[in-house]
């Protein structure tokens, strides 16, 4: 069975936007993805942005902060500070980009489960407001918006087929 | 109704199985209250206490025959909610799919080992 690399995206309640996604690799490896500078340029950011400064500081009270480059020179940066650590399943840590600061931190909860060397990640992002997450949302809109949305058509079509006997 | 309040609305009114059936009827073409509750084991008044939810969303609209009242489908909020958490998704399907190359290649050492023991 083949399902890894679908990632679920969906909101919950007002604040809460959740994520799930597998990877066919085992959860130590899985964490230390997540939690190592050097491994974390490799692979974080959207199409087109490259994390150009990565600082890590894993420890309970630590602080972590990113910097990523975009088309046309643009930057994102993001900050936070880590609030639970328990490797290989578990890390939570406050986020805030710095276009957002203002408006307080989310908290992030990530957890990785691991079954036949398969880890299934959830990422549970609590925003301090409705705003906030809304905001983070639009973010991520328009940073993917270069990738043409799915048409109308589309969106019937599995409306259809959800609904198909 | 604001941005956010619009894709609430329209994010309750895809959360309901029937909601979401009478939303494909109707992608077929205007429909009346009456053919639209053929297809259900449900009361007209519990079917239009649906129509009611996806009305307020904006999903549908009532067309022009003032006698048969049809519904149809309206497309731009199913379009911004599409989008909406589309966008988002693809911001993290790119540095997941990364992540993927990257776990395969932290995997492959001991593999190696194994083979030229």
């Amino acid at each position: 069975m083949k399902n890894t690399g679908t990632l679920k995206v969906e909101t919950r309640g007002d604040r809460e936007i959740v994520m799930t996604r597998i990877f066919d690799a085992p959860r130590d490896l899985v964490f230390k993805a997540l939690t190592t500078p050097a491994l974390l340029k490799r692979w974080f950011g959207p199409h087109g942005w490259t994390l150009t400064e990565c600082e890590v500081d894993l420890r309970v009270g630590g602080a972590w902060r990113f910097l990523s480059k975009g088309p046309d020179g643009r930057t994102m940066g993001m900050r936070g500070v880590y609030r639970e650590i328990v490797p290989p399943a578990r890390i939570q840590y406050t986020e805030s980009f710095d276009e957002w600061a203002a408006q307080g931190s989310a908290l992030i909860t990530t957890t990785l489960e691991e079954r036949d060397g398969r880890t299934t990640l959830t990422c549970i992002s609590l925003a301090p407001s409705r705003e906030v997450r809304d905001a983070v949302l639009a973010t991520g809109m328009e940073h993917g918006a270069a990738e043409t949305y799915d048409r109308l058509a589309d969106v019937l079509h599995t409306l259809a087929e959800k609904t198909a006997p | 109704m604001n941005r956010s309040d619009r894709l609430d609305a329209t994010f309750t009114a895809l959360a309901d199985p029937t909601r979401r059936a009478i939303l494909a009827r109707l992608a077929l073409g205007e429909t009346s209250v009456n053919d639209l509750a053929k297809p259900f084991a449900m009361s007209q008044p519990a079917i239009s206490k649906h129509l009611k939810v996806l009305e307020r969303a904006g999903l549908i609209s009532i067309g022009q025959d003032a006698q048969r009242r049809p519904r149809r489908i309206e497309a731009k909020p199913l379009e911004e909610a599409s989008g909406w958490l589309d966008g988002y998704r693809k911001f993290w399907e790119a540095s997941y799919e990364r992540l993927d190359v990257l776990l395969d290649e932290l995997k492959a050492p001991p593999k190696r080992r194994k083979r030229t023991r």
